[in-house]
C-alpha cells in the first residue's frame, strides 16, 4: 500500500515537474492587448517611465488603442547583445550608434535605419559633464584639471559601458579639438585613466561608487545622470560643465524583424514618432536630456547653458558616414589591443604573472 | 515488510537514465556549445584571445583568490561546525540557520554591502583604512566576498560527519594516554578529512565562478583586479562571443584540472588510511 502510494506520489511529482517546465517555457501571448518592449540603456529609466505612461494615454486618446509598454534596462552593449540573442524587443534606445548598428548587422533592423526617423533617429541628444563634491574643493573647471596630480576620476569601463565610451571620447576630443596632436590626446587619456581608481561596469554602478561610497573627486557622467545624482545627494554634490564636451547621440530604432513577427509595426512606429512631438520633447527636456525639436530647444536652451558640443565625426575626419566613423573609433580606442587596452598594459602590465 | 525480499533496490536503469538525461541537458550540452563556440577560432586567434597577458593575470587572480578564500573557509568552517555540533549555547538554532544565508543572498548585494562597509567612509573602513587595510576595490576585497559566498559549504559538509563521530573513540584515545593534539590528529581528523576536502572543493569551485559580488567590490582594473569572469563579460560586450568562449574554455580546463587533483588527493588519503 505504502509502496503504491509512494509510486503514485513520485509519478505525480515527475508529471507535475514536466508540466511546469513546459508551461513556463511556453511563449505567453495574452492576445488582446498590444504590448511593446523597449530595450533601453542603463541611465534612461526615469525618462522612459514617464514617456511610456504618457504615450499610453496619448494612443488611447488619439486612436482608442491600448498598448502596454514594457521596459528593459542594462548596459547599452549588453542590451544589444540580448536583442541579437533573441530578446523580443520592438524598439531599442541605446547609448551608442555601434550597438544599434550591431543589431542591424544581424538583419533585425532594416537597412537605412538612421534615416528612417527624423533628425537621424535622434529625438534627443546629451553630453558628458563633471560632477564634483560640494564647493568644488579641487577647483575643477576644465578637462586639463582632471589630470592634475592627485585628482581621482570616476567613470565606468569604456569596454562595457556607453557612458564610459562617451567619457573617453569627450576627453580625447577636448585635447584634439583645441589644437592638440593625437599623440598629446593619447597621452592625456593615459594620465586620465592613471587617476581612475575603479572601473565599474555600468553607468549606474559608477554613480553609486561616486555618490554613495564617496570614492573619487570627479565623476564623468551623462548630463541627465549628473542632474539626478546631484538632486539625490541633497547638496553634497554639484555639476561642473567643462567648456567643451562630446555630443552624445543615443539613437532610437525599431527592431523591424521583431515588430513584423509580433504584428506591432504600427504601434512601434507611432511610439517612435511620438518622441518628436511637443509633449514628449517637454518630458525629455524635463528629464535633462537635450530635446532636438527646434521649438523645445529654443525653450530650454538657457537651462542647459553654454557648452560647446562636438560630434564624434570630428575625431575621425576621414570617415564619410557613421559606419566609418564608428569603425575607426572602435579600432582606435575600444577594440582588443587598441588604445584603451594599451593604456592599461602600460599602467599595470608590468605586474608579474607567475 | 518487503525489505528482505528486495535487497537490491529496483530502478537502476530508470535512475541512470534520468541521471544521464539531466546531466546532458543541464550540464553537458551547454558545455559542449561553449567548446564549439571557442573552436570556431583558429589556434592563433584562440591563443591571442585566451592567453594574452591580460587574460593570464585574470586567471591567476581568479584562482589565487578562490584558493585563498577556500583555505580560509576550511579553518573557519571547521571551527564553526565544531562549535555548532559539540556545544550548546543560546541562539544556537538561529546561528545555525545564519550559516546558509550567504547561499540565499543575491551575490550583487554581498558585493555592494562589503564595498560600502570597507570604503574609507564606511562603517569598518573608517577604522581599517587609516591602518593601511584597504579592502574595497582591492584583492583583499575579492577574497573577503569569496570567503562569504563559500563559507556555508565547508560548514555543511563537515557538520553531519562531526555529529556522527563516536565520542567513545575520543575517550578511548584519552584513556590510552593520547594527548589532546594526538586525539585530534589521529582520531578525529582522519574521519573529517574527506568532508573537509569536499567542502573545500565546493567553496573553491564556487569562488572560481563567482561574478556578481566580485564585480562590485573589485576595481576591475585589467592586470590588477580583473577576474576572469569579468574579462569574459567585457569580451561579450564587444560582441566577441568566440573570444569570450575561449577564455571560458581555459577557465574550465584549469578548474577541471584542479578538481581532478583534489579528487586524487581524496582517493590517495582513503587508500593510505587502510
Amino acid at each position: 500500500m505504502l509502496q503504491r502510494l509512494l509510486l503514485i506520489a513520485g509519478g505525480m511529482y515527475l508529471l507535475g515537474a514536466t508540466c511546469w517546465v513546459v508551461w513556463s517555457a511556453r511563449v505567453h501571448d495574452s492576445g488582446q492587448a498590444v504590448s511593446l518592449l523597449n530595450a533601453a540603456c542603463d541611465p534612461t529609466r526615469e525618462l522612459w517611465r514617464e514617456i511610456n505612461s504618457r504615450f499610453t494615454e496619448h494612443l488611447l486618446r488619439e486612436r482608442g488603442e491600448t498598448v502596454k509598454i514594457r521596459q528593459s534596462h542594462g548596459g547599452s552593449s549588453s542590451q544589444a547583445r540580448a536583442v541579437i540573442d533573441g530578446l523580443d524587443a520592438d524598439v531599442v534606445t541605446l547609448a551608442l550608434w555601434s550597438d544599434t548598428e550591431a543589431i542591424h548587422q544581424k538583419g533585425l533592423i532594416d537597412e537605412g535605419w538612421e534615416e528612417r526617423l527624423p533628425n537621424r533617429s535622434l529625438p534627443f541628444v546629451s553630453t558628458i559633464v563633471f560632477v564634483v563634491r560640494k564647493g568644488n574643493p579641487l577647483q575643477i573647471a576644465d578637462w586639463p584639471d582632471l589630470v592634475r596630480e592627485g585628482v581621482r576620476v570616476i567613470t565606468p569601463n569604456p569596454k562595457t559601458s556607453g557612458n564610459g565610451k562617451w567619457s573617453l571620447l569627450a576627453a580625447y576630443g577636448s585635447v584634439l579639438l583645441r589644437g592638440g596632436s593625437s599623440a598629446e590626446a593619447d597621452a592625456f587619456l593615459e594620465r586620465l585613466f592613471a587617476g581612475v581608481p575603479v572601473l565599474d561596469t555600468s553607468a549606474r554602478a559608477a554613480t553609486m561608487t561616486f555618490s554613495q561610497k564617496r570614492i573619487g573627486d570627479v565623476h564623468l557622467t551623462w548630463e541627465n545622470e549628473a542632474y539626478l545624482e546631484v538632486a539625490e545627494a541633497k547638496g553634497a554634490l554639484e555639476i561642473v560643465r567643462p567648456p567643451i564636451s562630446v555630443l552624445a547621440e543615443p539613437h532610437v530604432a525599431v527592431v523591424s524583424a521583431n515588430t513584423r513577427r509580433r504584428g506591432t509595426v504600427h504601434v512601434a512606429d507611432a511610439y517612435m514618432r511620438y518622441l518628436y512631438g511637443e509633449e514628449a520633447q517637454e518630458i525629455i527636456a524635463r528629464n535633462y536630456y537635450r530635446p532636438t525639436s527646434p521649438e523645445a530647444w529654443a525653450k530650454y536652451e538657457n537651462f542647459f547653458g553654454e557648452l560647446e558640443l562636438f560630434p564624434v565625426s570630428r575625431l575621425a575626419p576621414g570617415a564619410i558616414d557613421s559606419a566609418e566613423v564608428w569603425r575607426e573609433l572602435g579600432n582606435r580606442f575600444f577594440a582588443e589591443g587598441a588604445l584603451f587596452d594599451r593604456i592599461y598594459l602600460k599602467l599595470h602590465g608590468g605586474v608579474k604573472v607567475p | 515488510m518487503s525489505r528482505i525480499a528486495r535487497r537490491v533496490l529496483p530502478g537502476f536503469r530508470l535512475s541512470l537514465g534520468y541521471t544521464v538525461f539531466y546531466l546532458s541537458l543541464l550540464v553537458l550540452i551547454p558545455l559542449v556549445a561553449c567548446f564549439l563556440k571557442a573552436a570556431e577560432l583558429s589556434w592563433a586567434e584562440f591563443l591571442q584571445a585566451a592567453w594574452s597577458a591580460r587574460a593570464r593575470s585574470a586567471y591567476w587572480l581568479t584562482f589565487e583568490c578562490a584558493l585563498v578564500a577556500a583555505l580560509v573557509n576550511l579553518v573557519l568552517g571547521l571551527v564553526v561546525a565544531w562549535a555548532l555540533v559539540r556545544y550548546q549555547f543560546p541562539f544556537k538554532t538561529m546561528i545555525d540557520a545564519l550559516v546558509d544565508v550567504p547561499l540565499a543572498l543575491p551575490t550583487a548585494v554581498t558585493g555592494l554591502v562589503y564595498a560600502s562597509l570597507y570604503v574609507q567612509d564606511g562603517w569598518l573602513g573608517q577604522f581599517l583604512v587609516p591602518l593601511g587595510l584597504e579592502a574595497a576595490y582591492t584583492k583583499l576585497g575579492i577574497v573577503l566576498v569569496l570567503i562569504f559566498t563559500g563559507f556555508p559549504f565547508v560548514v555543511r559538509a563537515v557538520q553531519p560527519v562531526l555529529a556522527e563521530l563516536n565520542i567513545e573513540e575520543e575517550e578511548a584515545a584519552a584513556v590510552m594516554g593520547g594527548s589532546r593534539w594526538q586525539t585530534f590528529r589521529w582520531v578525529i581528523f582522519p574521519n573529517l578529512f574527506p568532508a573537509l576536502l569536499a567542502g573545500f572543493t565546493l567553496a573553491f569551485a564556487r569562488g572560481v565562478g563567482e561574478y556578481g559580488s566580485v564585480v562590485f567590490i573589485s576595481s576591475n582594473m585589467p592586470f590588477k583586479t580583473e577576474i576572469a569572469p569579468v574579462l569574459i563579460v567585457s569580451r561579450l560586450e564587444e560582441f566577441a562571443y568566440r573570444e569570450a568562449a575561449a577564455v571560458a574554455v581555459v577557465m574550465l580546463g584549469f578548474s577541471f584540472l584542479l578538481l581532478t587533483l583534489i579528487s586524487l588527493v581524496e582517493r590517495w588519503s582513503k587508500n593510505h588510511e587502510e
